[in-house]
């Protein structure tokens, strides 16, 4: 392969990598820190691109739209709406087992998806929504826009990992993983585990919602097969487990790894003769459903295990202070 | 009036067989062994493509070959319990609810890679409605699934009443200490609840495709409204899941009759919507179900 393909090639497998990134780490701030069990992240992915796209798009009479507001706008339209959706789940949940969770967070998924395919004013239906925007769409043309929407992509994905290790450590953090590890006794201390809780579903939701934002932008066409809960909640489900749990650089990792997995075996399997080609898909998507079992039974901490930072009392201090 | 029986009553019922049947596995799997059995869907889906299969060798009647569905999802739950689910019975439950996750991913795309993608019916042909009382016409389809159904929730009554096995596994679902203190066999309780799923579930999957096709997302389509029926029946009670099924279909069907005016009152593209909207109210209001079960 010539070395141009081959980059850009790379940037593409990046910016997706990115994306799946930022879902990565919004489950991990859900299930890693939080103990959340989401199995719709579907549902708020496809959210945050429709609204996303909705508010970005010029106008056309297929759908809902005409706003053209700037991306940025409609990525933070998305965080909300897709955190809005979050609330109302989390709301009615998770005082229950975490079953139930996965049960209401996979019916939202459902109704979601079913809003998208038959709500054609607003969505356009199954013919979906084309001629999104780019952002600093100005910046570059023909695949050099890829090299810039790679970079910006890769900016809010510092950004959240940046936020989301902040949280990890404060106080805040500290109380949610003592929810997570022992309810009765976070709760003894005078955690209100509830609040805690639902802050923690929304303020993953709402990165899933950026993330599917981010998605809509890339391909500046979007239609419900966007949301298909194999290749977004699955596969999410698999990098987070792989790649460590409540471990933040390990979401990374996760999602980098086996997003790369993923689409260099696609590159393979398209070469084999037609009636395997399609079949393909079905033995990744069985090989992806074993490898989550084998995580699940062996490497349960993943690649990069969590890593609590130290517990200090304050009769400790001045020991600190000499080490 | 004919109209509604026809098109909406029978139907309606004959959903509500589907749902019932596979609401029970889920319910005693929930109720027995603590957690939400999310491949429950896809084993059904299995079932049906066991019976596809054997249809292909042995060209009769498809509700005789069941039994052929029965013993491929029986074998693929315990042998999925064997390997996957039992090595995390130790861990959180949320852990096998992972792991039933990911199963259900094996068996979907197991299901596809073995028989292909493509929708496949059972049998080609137009059967000829019963009529009854001259103005009711309905398909020996919906009339073989409401009268197995009924069998099936009159069998499972007696097994669960009348035989030691059935009362060990209402007790496991109600106390699991106690049981387990009382020296009920566990295992033997948890291996019945497999078979008992398993066997119900392929039934399920057997009459959910001979109504529509055989499709490999038949089963994870289904799997939505059957935690509402498992909820609302009250998770552990078998019975109550019975009941909570056939109440999840005939909301599900009933909200597209045209109660008010002439257009239906939903949407039929919004009928999952549905059981969805039940499920919240129920996990809003009354948790433990309508029949008291467990709230866990």
């Amino acid at each position: 392969m010539e070395l141009t393909g081959l980059f850009f090639y790379l940037v593409s497998l990046l910016i997706f990598g990115g994306i799946y990134a930022l879902l990565c780490l919004a489950l991990n701030i859900q299930w890693g820190m939080g103990g959340l069990f989401n199995a719709g992240i579907a549902g708020f992915f496809g959210v945050g691109a429709y609204t996303s796209a909705i508010l970005t798009t010029a106008t056309s009479d297929k759908h809902l739209g005409g706003f053209s507001m700037p991306v940025p706008i409609g990525l933070v339209g998305a965080a909300i709406v897709a955190g809005l959706a979050g609330w109302a789940v989390a709301r009615i949940c998770v005082r229950l087992k975490s079953d139930y969770l996965a049960m209401a967070s996979i019916g939202i998924a459902e109704i979601l998806r079913l809003v998208i395919v038959n709500e054609d004013w607003l969505t356009n239906g199954s013919l979906g929504m084309s001629r999104i925007p780019r952002p600093l769409a100005d910046l570059a043309t023909g695949r050099m826009a890829d090299v810039v929407f790679l970079g910006f992509v890769w900016l809010i994905v510092l950004m959240v990992f940046l936020a989301s290790s902040r949280l990890y450590d404060s106080p805040w953090g500290r109380s949610l993983r003592a929810i997570r590890d022992n309810e009765a006794s976070a709760s003894a201390v005078g955690k209100d585990v509830e609040k805690f809780r639902i802050q923690t579903f929304v303020i993953g939701c709402a990165v899933m919602g950026i993330a599917g934002g981010l998605s809509a932008h890339y391909f500046r066409f979007l239609s419900p097969t966007a949301t298909d809960p194999l290749l977004v909640t699955f596969l999410v489900w698999v990098m987070l487990m792989a790649g460590g749990s409540g471990n933040n650089k390990g979401a990374i990792l996760g999602a980098l790894s086996i997003w790369t997995i993923w689409s260099v075996t696609e590159i393979f399997t398209n070469r084999l003769p037609p009636e395997w080609a399609t079949r393909s898909s079905f033995i990744r998507m069985l090989l992806v459903g074993l490898l989550l079992q084998v995580v699940l039974q062996r490497f349960r901490a993943g690649l990069i295990p969590e890593k609590s930072p130290p517990v200090r009392f304050a009769d400790e201090e001045p020991q600190r202070d000499k080490g | 009036m004919s109209e509604f029986v026809n098109f909406y009553l029978f139907p309606a019922l004959t959903i509500g067989s589907i749902y019932a049947l596979g609401a029970v596995g889920i319910s005693m799997i929930f109720g027995i062994l603590r957690f939400a059995h999310f491949a429950h869907g896809d084993l059904m889906t299995v079932g049906t493509y066991g019976i596809l299969a054997a249809l292909a060798l042995f060209p009769v009647n498809p509700l005789l070959l069941i039994p052929f569905g029965m013993a491929l999802t029986i074998f693929a739950a315990l042998f999925v319990d064997r390997f996957f689910y039992r090595p995390l019975r130790d861990l959180p439950t949320i852990y096998t609810v992972i792991a039933s996750f990911g199963i259900a991913l094996v068996f979907r795309s197991l299901a596809q890679l073995v028989w292909g993608s493509e929708n496949q019916v059972f049998s080609t042909g137009v059967r000829p409605p019963l009529v009854l009382f001259d103005t009711f016409r309905v398909s020996v389809l919906h009339v073989q699934a409401i009268v197995s159904t009924a069998v099936i929730a009159v069998l499972l009554h007696f097994f669960l009443t009348a035989t030691r096995t059935g009362r060990s596994m209402r007790a496991v679902a109600d106390d699991p200490e106690l049981a387990e203190v009382s020296g009920l066999d566990t295992a033997r309780v948890v291996r019945w609840t497999w078979i008992i799923g398993a066997a119900l579930a392929a039934i399920a999957g057997a009459f959910a495709a001979l109504n529509t096709s055989a499709h490999p997302n038949l089963g994870w389509n289904l799997l939505l409204p059957m935690f509402a029926a498992a909820i609302l029946g009250g998770i552990g009670k078998p019975m109550g899941a019975m009941a909570g099924g056939f109440i999840i279909g005939m909301a599900e069907e009933l909200s597209s009759y045209h109660w008010i005016g002439d257009s239906a009152l939903i949407s039929p593209s919004y009928k999952t919507a549905v059981a969805f909207v039940i499920m919240i109210g129920l996990l809003i209001f009354k948790p433990q179900g309508l029949f008291k079960g467990r709230l866990l």
